[in-house]
């Protein structure tokens, strides 16, 4: 029995892919939408941050021992903190002004990043390995999938779900999104702006590392990971929607199927069929599946 | 006036005395390795490769005194042709490179040997698999030293099929090299009664194999050949038992080095086929060699690296013979002379740039009948350089006149 041609066996496992890939792209995504929504900048070095949080966890491995469960937590408050420190030294003097700076600045840095790292590291990969506690795998029957994969999917949707609930269902979630429309109003109540912006800021990135140390086992941890993927992420934050939360979540995971089903059917269009939906929804819906009309 | 008289005389003087002894021009021999130093192939060559032409330049400047001096220079082409084809230029047209070796990458190969012939340049190709370079693209300042793809697959592809694996299923690198690789293995398969089911074609480099050799899981070949090398072959086999797609299905490297073994280890390499040109403790001589190289490299050398050493060594002997780096005058020597060295027993070089050897193949040991570090093959079998490579007659160079 074959599904257009195609063994079941095979497309289900090719959407079990899809599925992961489509966790990553959800992760990446979230983040540079809550940097948008609640900053208005367009953060371009979060390509870079998911490759700083990967090398941040294969250094620790190597020169100081540290585990792959240590660098999950360790990594993301790093390269929370060096963002933080970006944020408060360069980024904040661009909020007035047009997005386009945030983006050229942010993608100088990226740019930078990726050099500095190449320099030292070369662009062959090095290797990380996957975590003992998770190495094996469990025979689905139609596919056999490693554990590894597994817990990918788990732990980013989990923390997809996790920073969706805090955003929209709790105060302090109710407090960033005041201070993004009316700045002003939520300083003269007494909160500290300023603080929240690069809070933020921070949060976005840390996500964006905790993603690269998901996927340090997978693809090799090497200066150019994160450059392919952040134009695809670009692209699935605009088919969302800019500035929704929810719409990045769903969407992110939704291509990564739409791609998985176009590798098993039609291989050469897969690397292009995300920006053929991207043109098509600017045409017909511009502010995005799930945004909101600014 | 006077002085100006004297000057000018000694001026003449000195520019004819150096008229009579620049034979070899500017009495300097210059060779160029273009190499992949940072990216997927920088393990078996790279580096390794530098050292082991030094160590060629080295050892021939203390052995036979010659008269002109040899400098090295090297550089990364990242595996990319239009890089290796620039720098291949400017190295000929502005810094008085003769000859240019390694070249590893089958793409950055053809495109620098085209760059050769124009310049007149010699280069010798020992990195790279594809047989196009003594095919289609032959020409007669090239030769191809080390391997190439028709070997491999001569070597590892049909002894599979004889033990049994019928059934293949290719995961290629989709560049020259891949698909060289692919088409050599396919046509050994089936003239040896095998089936090939299908391919799946993956980007160069690249991270993720997972749906490629999932697509390979689903043929249900009994053979999953990897037409890949370097940290390709490397990442493919360790997510392919990742996958659990071994050892249902046996993994077959069409290209490994003893570098990729040492990465991968014993115990996920056991039982592999390879066929290589050189391996460091075949016998004595390779020993001693072999030794040196890792007291200043601190990794075993490859085939590669090996092939470097032979191939400068080789040329500049050419070169002392005939007292010029003219290239039709050093090409001529070097195919003239026997190729009698620790890497290659008598090797020749064929009127096609082939130069054919001795080719091994080799089964990894299990990891109880390792007695060290690098104690990884163990002789199978010795093909004889004309029964490994393809033959003259066969051979779709237009310099062969049929």
């Amino acid at each position: 029995m074959t599904i257009f041609g195609v063994p079941p066996q095979l497309l289900f496992s090719q959407l079990l892919l899809g599925l992961i890939n489509g966790s990553f792209y959800a992760v990446l995504s979230l983040g540079l939408a809550v940097i948008f929504g609640m900053l208005n900048v367009i953060n371009f070095a979060h390509g870079a941050q998911f490759m700083i949080g990967a090398f941040v966890a294969w250094i620790a491995l190597t020169q100081f021992g540290v585990n792959y469960w240590e660098a999950l937590v360790l990594s993301p408050l790093l390269v929370g903190a060096l963002s933080a420190l970006i944020e408060v030294s360069m980024l904040r003097r661009l909020y007035k002004l047009d997005h386009l700076y945030g983006l050229l600045l942010t993608f100088g840095l990226a740019l930078i990043a990726e050099g500095v790292f190449r320099n030292f590291y070369g662009v062959s990969g090095e290797s990380y390995d996957v975590p003992d506690q998770l190495a094996g795998g469990v025979n689905l029957g139609f596919m056999f999938l490693p554990l590894y994969r597994g817990w990918v999917v788990v732990a980013a949707l989990g923390v997809c779900l996790a920073v969706w609930f805090a955003i929209e269902r709790t105060r302090l979630g109710a407090t960033l999104r005041a201070a993004t429309q009316r700045p002003d109003l939520v300083q003269s109540l007494g909160i500290n702006v300023p603080l929240l912006m690069t809070a933020t800021y921070a949060a976005g990135a840390a996500l964006a590392a905790f993603a690269g140390v998901l996927a340090a086992p997978i693809m090799q941890v090497n200066p150019l990971m994160g450059s392919h993927l952040i134009i695809v992420v670009f692209a699935v934050v605009v088919i969302g929607g800019m500035g929704s939360i929810l719409g990045s979540i769903v969407t992110g995971v939704g291509l990564g199927l739409v791609e998985a089903f176009t590798k098993v059917y039609y291989p050469q269009a897969s690397g292009v069929v995300i920006f053929l939906i991207m043109v098509i929804v600017l045409l017909v819906r511009p502010a995005g599946l799930f945004g909101r009309q600014a | 006036m006077k002085s100006k008289l004297l000057i000018g005389a000694a001026g003449l003087a000195m520019v004819l005395v150096g008229a009579v002894h620049a034979q070899v021009a500017d009495g300097v021999v210059k060779i160029g390795v273009l190499t992949d130093l940072s990216g997927a192939y920088s393990d078996l060559s790279g580096q390794g490769s530098v050292v082991a032409v030094q160590m060629a330049i080295d050892d021939f400047v203390a052995r036979e005194k010659p008269s002109f001096k040899v400098e090295m220079v090297y550089a990364d082409h990242q595996n990319k042709p239009d890089i290796a084809a620039n720098k291949a230029r400017e190295w000929f047209e502005r810094d008085g490179v003769d000859m240019v070796t390694d070249l590893v990458t089958s793409s950055t190969a053809v495109a620098v040997a085209k760059i050769g012939k124009e310049k007149d340049k010699i280069v010798l190709v020992n990195g790279a698999g594809s047989t196009r370079l003594t095919n289609e693209d032959c020409n007669d300042v090239t030769v191809h030293w080390a391997y190439d793809t028709y070997a491999l697959a001569n070597g590892t592809a049909k002894t599979l099929v004889q033990r049994g694996g019928k059934t293949w299923f290719f995961l290629t690198a989709d560049y020259v090299f891949g698909h060289s690789l692919e088409k050599d293995a396919s046509d050994v398969i089936v003239a040896s009664g095998g089936k090939v089911l299908g391919s799946a074609a993956h980007p160069f480099p690249g991270t993720d194999f997972s749906s490629f050799l999932l697509k390979a899981q689903a043929s249900g070949a009994q053979v999953i050949g990897l037409a890949n090398a370097g940290t390709d072959t490397t990442n493919s086999i360790k997510q392919a038992a990742e996958f659990g797609i071994t050892p249902k299905q046996t993994l077959a490297g069409l290209l490994v080095f003893i570098t990729d073994v040492n990465s991968l280890g014993l115990k996920a390499t056991q039982g592999m086929y390879l066929t290589e040109g050189f391996y460091w403790d075949l016998n004595e001589e390779t020993r001693v060699w072999s030794k040196r190289f890792f007291e200043k490299h601190k990794k075993m050398p490859t085939m590669v690296q090996a092939g470097d050493y032979s191939a400068v060594m080789h040329y500049l002997q050419a070169v002392k013979a005939v007292n010029s780096d003219d290239t039709r005058k050093v090409m001529a020597q070097m195919k003239k002379t026997p190729v009698n060295d620790f890497f290659a027993k008598n090797g020749r070089i064929r009127d096609d740039g082939r130069m054919v050897h001795d080719m091994y193949l080799f089964e990894v040991k299990k990891p109880s009948e390792s007695k060290g570090p690098w104690d990884y093959y163990k002789l199978v079998a010795t093909i004889p350089g004309d029964e490994a490579f393809q033959s003259l007659s066969a051979s779709r160079c237009p310099l062969i006149k049929k």
